[in-house]
């Protein structure tokens, strides 16, 4: 975890993001809103899992709160490496 | 400029909504619904009951996503279809044409038919302001008692014992949910039930309820035995709502029939949720789902239809991830057969499919909570159970989506304390 950009060469633009990411099952789902409701900096979670999109928001504490407290196994962390467009 | 009507604001007629406007940016869409609430998560409902979520978190769409969408929402019952006039009677709330129409209008459960089955107390879990109702008779209420199957009953007696209520749980049988779930996994719930302080009544059944000044104060068994309570709370199963599709004389069996473009009988009439009964071309059969997945997922297929592509609807394995008494449970395809005292119709949160056994060989592994069993047919899993850690949930439901050949490892499942869960885990690293 953490950034490792700065063991990088700066001529390589990459810039990471965040070293996990949380991945929503969208066919298990229900939105019921507990992870929204528990997630301590208020990201929308569960409009992520409605729409079935990654959680890529670089305010994510990659807390774990949402995927713990998901009634439905929905959520898992996924472990990527994401670079920002135009990259290599 | 077509326009499309909807009936009903579940998550059937609202994915059907953000459908059709990704594939019509000008269409007019209407959408009808009696639910002051609109949209909102039914499943979150049991967690309102227990106080995990305040209410406001139940809903889904805000203001500005219905404005997003450019939706249009009439608060009203659609009173009376007229399929030849393509018009929907409102009641006081006026008429409606239409150029195509939507029937998402749910399910509903079904009411205990005993004497007192209409004292005030008596109560459902089917909507918000059921719901509202039941935490505020949990304020001056002491006991509950709980009659009924599935999912509904346990979240009813889960959600009332922390409202702080003694609860007594009927079973007219010997065990809990006995076409799910196999005897093991009853007792497991039932053990964790009475560890959280539901009290357990087996074969008993409730021939009475006793009230005063038309409120409910207790329930009277068939065995004569008296349980004092202020909330009567009952999950016997639900009924698709078909009454409106029906006095239209559309096509109506349990559920309005539909065919595999979710199209009804009438011309321009779609429907789509709990309240379709599907055909399927590949088994010739039909049968409810009262899931959310499916509900939305016919929605969006009813949608492109009505939108003029010409697409079939294709059910997949029935899954749905439950927490039954605190334990984490997936039930993916037919794991079990048989019918249920406890249920006179279908349950709430289920799959019909869940109970259509074909020629099966079950298999079981795990310790107390972590538990795994397997339907294991000539060359596919056909069905799963897991409960407890969930690693295994997504790996089994897409083998059994997808009728996965299980071949190379059929035999292996099938000896004796085999380790399942290790072998169908190695058998996923190989193909994933
Ligand atoms: C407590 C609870 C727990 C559940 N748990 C699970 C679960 O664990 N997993 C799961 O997959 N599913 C679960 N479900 C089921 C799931 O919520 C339903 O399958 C899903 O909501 C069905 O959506 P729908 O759009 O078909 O119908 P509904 O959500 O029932 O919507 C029907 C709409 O039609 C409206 N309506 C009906 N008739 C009329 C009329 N004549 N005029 C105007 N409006 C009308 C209603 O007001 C409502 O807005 C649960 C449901 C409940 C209540
Ligand atoms: S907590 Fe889980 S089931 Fe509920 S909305 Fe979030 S992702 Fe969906
Ligand atoms: S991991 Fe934590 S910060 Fe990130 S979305 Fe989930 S709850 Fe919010």
């Amino acid at each position: 975890m953490g950034n490792s950009s700065s063991r990088r060469p700066a001529s390589a633009r990459r810039d990471i993001l965040a070293a996990g990411h949380v991945v929503p099952e969208l066919s298990r789902c229900v939105q019921c809103g507990i992870c929204t409701f528990n997630c301590p900096i208020g990201i929308d979670v569960r409009r992520h899992a409605w729409l079935g999109k990654h959680v890529v928001d670089s305010h994510c504490l990659t807390c774990g709160e949402c995927v713990k407290r998901c009634p439905r196994g929905v959520l898992r962390f996924e472990r990527l490496k994401l670079f920002k467009e135009g990259d290599e | 400029m077509t326009r499309h009507v909807i009936v009903g604001t579940g998550v059937a007629g609202m994915s059907a909504a953000a459908t059709l406007r990704t594939l019509d940016r000008a269409a007019e869409i209407i959408l009808v619904s009696e639910d002051p609430h609109g949209f909102y998560s039914r499943p979150g409902l049991a967690y309102y009951l227990t106080g995990e979520l305040p209410e406001k978190q139940l809903y889904i769409y805000n203001k500005k996503d219905w404005q997003d969408l450019n939706l249009r929402h009439v608060r009203a019952r659609a009173a009376n279809l007229l399929p030849g006039e393509h018009r929907l009677d409102l009641g006081p709330a006026g008429a409606l044409t239409y150029d195509r129409l939507l029937l998402a209008t749910g399910s509903t459960a079904v009411q205990l038919n005993i004497p007192g089955a209409d004292l005030q107390g008596v109560v459902k879990l089917d909507d918000f302001e059921d719901t509202r109702g039941i935490i505020r008779l949990a304020r001056r209420a002491k006991a509950a008692v709980v009659v009924g199957g599935g999912v509904i009953a346990v979240e009813l007696a889960e959600g009332l014992t922390a409202l702080g209520l003694e609860v007594h749980y009927f079973l007219r049988g010997d065990r809990y949910w006995p076409n799910v779930l196999d005897e093991k996994e009853s007792r497991l719930i039932e053990r964790r039930l009475a560890g959280h302080g539901v009290v357990l009544h087996h074969r008993t059944e409730a021939a009475e309820m006793l009230g005063k000044r038309g409120k409910v104060t207790g329930v009277r068994t068939t065995k004569g035995e008296t349980i004092r309570c202020g909330i009567v709370a009952v999950g016997i199963g639900v009924r698709p709502r078909v009454e409106l599709a029906q006095a239209a004389g559309l096509a109506t069996e349990r559920g309005i029939l539909v065919d595999e473009y979710l199209q009804t009988s009438a011309a321009d009439v779609f429907a789509a949720g709990d309240v379709t009964e599907v055909h399927d071309p590949l088994t010739g059969s039909s049968s409810i789902d009262t899931l959310w997945h499916p509900a939305r997922r016919q929605g969006e297929a009813a949608a492109r239809n009505m939108a003029g592509q010409r697409q079939p609807f294709r059910r997949l394995a029935a899954v749905n991830v439950l927490r039954l008494a605190g334990v984490m449970t997936t039930i993916i395809g037919s794991v079990g057969s048989g019918t249920d005292d406890d249920l006179v119709s279908v349950a709430r949160g289920s799959s019909e499919t869940w109970r259509q056994l074909p020629n099966t060989i079950a298999m079981e592994s795990g310790a107390e909570i972590n538990h795994l069993r397997l339907m294991i047919g000539e060359t596919a899993l056909v069905g799963a159970l897991v409960m407890g850690d969930q690693k295994l949930s997504l790996p089994l439901q897409e083998m059994v989506a997808t009728r996965m050949d299980i071949t190379p490892i059929r035999d292996r499942l099938l000896q004796p304390e085999a380790p399942l869960g290790q072998i169908v885990m190695d058998f996923w690293s190989t193909i994933k």
